[in-house]
């Protein structure tokens, strides 16, 4: 019962940190009906950012409030900026072209990046693994009997962090005109030009927002898993990736109930029978996802104008 | 949602032909001109293959991956030696060159560019790489070709088992097992211990089974056995679940970047127990990804910085002025490897690939440092393994273990 429970807390903390990425892959989705394949390395970027602030702002501030904003505040709007920039050079010349020439452009930047930050030279990390300061210093926050369940402050903060994140992000959908501007680029994003919308603004600011959130879901995973590399993107964006088409692509709330589930299966399959059957149940899991709800459990399956 | 169907198997065909592409062109020229310019300042530094005044040897090393620090290391000792052979006039004359290629830590990218090496350069042998996955896709075409290759450090008994053209100056994963239960069983008298396995290694797979059969037959007991994949970074559940079984010792015999994050997850989880683990370990890195938490480990390995022979100590301190580094037993091996091979270019009577691996085969009580090199019939080298101690953010000698 006990072990119960601490697959509980470990998978829902992985889960929403799957979560936040997972909601850049289906904002950029919903605004360009593009899958952003490079979005778990430009998390891996801004991972990278917060590593080297958290360097330069030395071991005493590190733990201080300010500390951990400033590691935050400085991956994110960098990841932002970064992801705009992104957008503005690889994707936005290609946007009259067919669907397939973005998404291979989205391929090669991921490979790009992961591949690139293995290099050893100037600002480049190098390809092997390092330990991801520790930003919070990790202490019990809740213990349960002898140690059987035990609640770290870090998974508490983490799991305040994404879920104000995830609320900042609905009001920003759904109260704001900027909100409004983006869902209507997301419905038909000609009709919405014609409607006086900037949808090149629009589109920016989702990249902006999207790498945003990216960062600091990756500086979640990277206080998790303490360490940080080059091909962290990878493996984490197709997690994320696999959790947006389960939650319905597009679909804001459905990539957060799709990654919590991934995440809960993912830890359960690993606690309960063997981690080499992580990804297949995973994947396994979206195959019959898709084959009951094709459009994925929130989607929608729309029909197609010609 | 229709739309997205043909969109995404576009993708993953585009991804797929994406990783096949790649092996080709990437680990070319950058790695190789580098490393042989790097490999000496003279006339031989970056030359062609083949001329008539150089001999041309080929490495294939993890310079990028998971496993980077490994082949870098590797690649680091390989020069050194290579650099003292020819100071002291080369091979009857002739200077020796490396052309050096990079297999990202892939099977599929090893095979590929020891294809290159045998093909392309034509170079007259092959050393590499550490991990054994990565060497025994080497060793296929390697025998294939009729070209000799020697692994510095691939531990896994299959490798050599190729054919006859595969040689190695390490000792085989069989041993590091019975060497760590040994341990286990007779130095830390531990009688539960929980194994930890990487299931997308060979090697791991390999000492677990030997580790588990040896400990089990000493009188031990091993309360469960659970695994990960190489790349995982959260291992709790696993953790979790060897907690419930309550061991006194935790067999891990992974790499180190996977065993440092498992170490500070194992203390998080409540697993006070100390880790265990093979050389696979052996990197300065451990000491950071692990931090406090990997203190008070143990793992099986070649060779000790510590050991006080003057060869020992000589190497050490050449290769500091070098890298700036303590060289690592992969850096050590590596050395010996190129040591190996440079007194056997010397004995062969040609350059032709039989020739050159009859001379391998009759290395015999080479002085190496990490250990004395005899090759048996099986083309293994024999000899003893050192056990370290994880402690104050460096290794600690423990003991040796003979076979």
């Amino acid at each position: 019962m006990a072990q119960l429970l601490q697959h509980l807390i470990n998978g829902l903390a992985a889960g929403t940190i799957y979560a936040l990425v997972a909601l850049g892959y289906t904002m950029v989705y919903g605004v360009l009906k593009l899958i952003n394949f490079a979005h778990g390395d430009v998390m891996m970027v801004g991972v990278y950012m917060g590593y080297a602030t958290a360097f330069a702002i030395g071991r005493e501030a590190r733990g201080s409030f300010l500390g951990i904003a400033a590691v935050f505040a400085v991956a994110m709007l960098g990841c932002a900026l970064f992801g705009f920039l992104i957008e503005r050079f690889a994707y936005r010349p290609l946007r009259e072209k067919p669907r397939l020439t973005a998404l291979i452009t989205a391929i090669g930047i991921s490979f790009a990046l992961s591949y690139g930050f293995q290099l050893d030279i100037g600002f480049l990390p190098g390809a092997s693994p390092r330990a991801f300061p520790e930003i919070i210093e990790p202490t019990e926050w809740l213990i349960i009997g002898d140690r059987d369940v035990v609640v770290w402050n870090w998974q508490v903060i983490s799991f305040l962090i994404a879920v104000g994140l995830m609320v900042g992000l609905q009001y920003l959908v759904f109260g704001t005109r900027f909100g409004r501007a983006m869902r209507a680029v997301s419905w038909d994003h000609r009709v919405a030009a014609l409607m006086g919308i900037p949808t090149d603004r629009v589109i920016a600011l989702t990249f902006m927002l999207s790498s945003g959130l990216a960062a600091g879901a990756g500086l979640l995973y990277a206080i998790k898993d303490t360490s940080v590399s080059p091909l962290m993107g990878l493996y984490v964006g197709l997690k994320a990736f696999v959790a947006a088409v389960i939650g319905g692509i597009g679909h804001v709330p459905g990539a957060v109930v799709g990654a919590l589930v991934l995440g809960l299966v993912e830890e359960f399959v690993v606690g309960y029978a063997a981690s080499t059957w992580r990804d297949a149940v995973a994947f396994g899991f979206l195959i019959l996802v898709l084959l009951v709800k094709p459009g994925g459990l929130f989607g929608r399956v729309a029909a197609e104008k010609v | 949602m229709r739309r997205l169907a043909p969109m995404l198997l576009a993708a993953l065909a585009v991804m797929a032909a994406a990783c096949e592409k790649k092996t080709q062109p990437t680990p070319s020229g950058e790695a190789g001109t580098q490393a042989a310019q790097g490999q000496s300042g003279s006339a031989a530094s970056g030359t062609p293959p083949a001329s008539s005044d150089t001999i041309l040897l080929g490495q294939v090393g993890a310079l990028t991956g998971g496993q980077a620090t490994f082949g870098i290391s590797t690649r680091n000792g390989i020069e050194l030696a290579l650099k003292e052979a020819n100071a002291a006039g080369g091979v009857n004359g002739k200077k020796l060159a490396i052309r050096v290629y990079d297999n990202q830590s892939k099977p599929e990218e090893a095979a590929q560019a020891a294809t290159r090496l045998i093909t392309q350069d034509k170079v007259v042998l092959i050393l590499g790489d550490v991990a054994s996955s990565n060497s025994l896709a080497m060793a296929e075409k390697a025998q294939a070709a009729g070209v000799p290759m020697i692994t510095p450090s691939s531990t896994n008994t299959t490798v050599t088992e190729k054919g006859d053209y595969i040689f190695r100056v390490c000792f085989i994963d069989p041993f590091q097992g019975f060497v760590m239960a040994k341990f286990a069983r007779e130095d830390l008298k531990l009688s539960k211990v929980a194994v930890l396995q990487d299931n997308k290694s060979a090697y791991s797979i390999d000492l677990s089974g030997v580790f588990t059969r040896k400990f089990t037959e000493m009188g031990g007991k091993v309360v469960t056995t659970e695994s990960y994949s190489q790349g995982d970074t959260d291992y709790r559940a696993q953790l979790t679940a060897i907690k419930k079984t309550q061991p006194d010792g935790i067999y891990v015999p992974g790499y180190y970047s996977e065993v440092g994050v498992i170490a500070r997850q194992a203390r998080e989880v409540g697993l006070k127990v100390p880790l265990m683990g093979g050389d696979g370990w052996d990197s300065e890195k451990l000491f950071e990804l692990g931090g406090s938490a990997i203190e008070g480990s143990y793992f099986s390995n070649h060779y000790s910085p510590d050991n006080p022979d003057p060869r020992v100590q000589k190497f050490i301190a050449d290769y500091k002025a070098a890298y700036g580094a303590v060289p690592d037993a992969l850096a050590a091996l590596g050395y010996d490897a190129a040591r190996v091979a440079v007194e056997s270019l010397k004995r062969a009577k040609d350059l032709s690939g039989p020739s050159v691996r009859d001379a391998i085969a009759q290395t015999k009580d080479f002085p190496g440092v990490a250990g004395t090199v005899t090759l048996d019939d099986k083309r293994n080298a024999v000899k003893s393994a050192v056990v370290l101690k994880v402690g104050d953010g460096k290794t600690q000698y423990v003991t040796t273990i003979s076979p």
